[in-house]
């Protein structure tokens, strides 16, 4: 019964740590960039009827942090992407300074709109842990 | 001489990238020529992309009866000009329109002289006008109303387009003139 009892203290403080340093460490990025590519072949598998769908309708950018969105045309014929029309091989850039929700005219989304929501930098431990737990969900979908 | 050739090519690029890095607009990498195109001009003279080669243009898509996008954005790009001072002239504001049946060149003109007399307006026939939207990927889409009337939703933002004629950003919508301002210094330094 004591071992059981001690081993879930360790584990509780193990989890209060945890949070902790979560919440607490800085947050430091070594890329700003949230990348979409376009892939090679993209066009051909729409043409065949595939449904191809690469940017999402909801995009959740950070300032500071992950605040700037990149388009990749990797493709071998232009496409709408996002906002805007790119060559193959062309890369679009844009960068946010303000925290805000944008709306751009999407074709390639059933609603004709994209939505790009740029938070602000998470300066709570709250707003830190729940900033961790939703980029290690994109980088783990 | 090739190898001359080669070397201005490597820093023409090598500027375009650097100056691509501190835009506050969407930049593009490599920047494509503007495609050229020939429309009616609100000055009455033919309007072409090609015309304004050692210009900084600034080009948006909309329509005269627009209530909120288009207004706020010659309104901008007006007072972004006034604050550039003696470099607006080296600045041209393109606004060519998506409703070619109420905007006539005439209406153009009297629309955009309430902004800035110096911006151009370009209309044609519907299919002159999709072509040009189609070539710079600009969506417009006509929303009627029960009661007859209709409006445009379009692609609100600006692209500017150096000197050289290519396109090398995308400026969205709602910006202030200050980072209008702040990429056009860039841009016409080159």
């Amino acid at each position: 019964m004591r071992a059981r009892t001690t081993a879930l203290l360790v584990l509780a403080a193990c989890g209060v740590a945890a949070l902790a340093w979560l919440g607490f460490t800085p947050i430091e990025s070594a890329s700003h960039d949230r990348i979409f590519d376009i892939p090679k072949g993209t066009w051909a598998r729409r043409m065949s009827g595939d449904k191809v769908e690469i940017l999402p309708d909801h995009i959740r950018l950070t300032l500071g942090l992950r605040d700037v969105l990149v388009l990749r045309n990797h493709d071998t014929v232009p496409q709408i992407f996002g906002p805007t029309l790119m060559m193959p091989g062309q890369s679009f850039r844009l960068p946010f300074e303000r925290a805000a929700e944008y709306q751009f005219a999407c074709t390639a989304h059933a609603s004709g709109q994209m939505t790009i929501v740029v938070e602000p930098n998470p300066a709570t431990p709250w707003a830190r842990i729940l900033w961790r737990a939703r980029e290690w969900h994109n980088s783990h979908p | 001489m090739k190898r001359v050739m080669g070397l201005v090519c490597l820093l023409v690029f090598a500027s375009a990238s650097e100056a691509a890095s501190t835009l506050k607009a969407g930049t593009f990498d490599p920047p494509r020529s503007a495609p050229d195109f020939t429309l009616q001009g609100s000055d009455g003279r033919e309007l072409k992309m090609s015309t304004y080669r050692g210009k900084v243009v600034l080009l948006s898509f909309g329509f005269t009866s627009c209530a909120d996008v288009c207004p706020t954005t010659l309104g901008t790009l007006a007072q972004t000009r006034r604050n550039l001072g003696a470099n607006a002239a080296n600045v041209q504001v393109v606004y060519i329109t998506v409703d070619p049946e109420r905007d006539v060149a005439e209406r153009m003109k009297a629309y955009l002289h309430g902004f800035d007399p110096s911006f151009v307006g370009g209309t044609g026939t519907a299919q002159q006008l999709a072509a040009v939207r189609n070539d710079y990927g600009i969506s417009a889409e006509k929303k009627v109303f029960p009661d007859g009337g209709y409006l445009y939703a379009h692609s609100s933002f600006t692209y500017l387009i150096d000197r050289a004629g290519r396109i090398r950003a995308l400026m969205p919508y709602g910006h202030s003139p200050d980072d209008y301002v702040h990429d056009l210094t860039i841009l016409l330094k080159e």
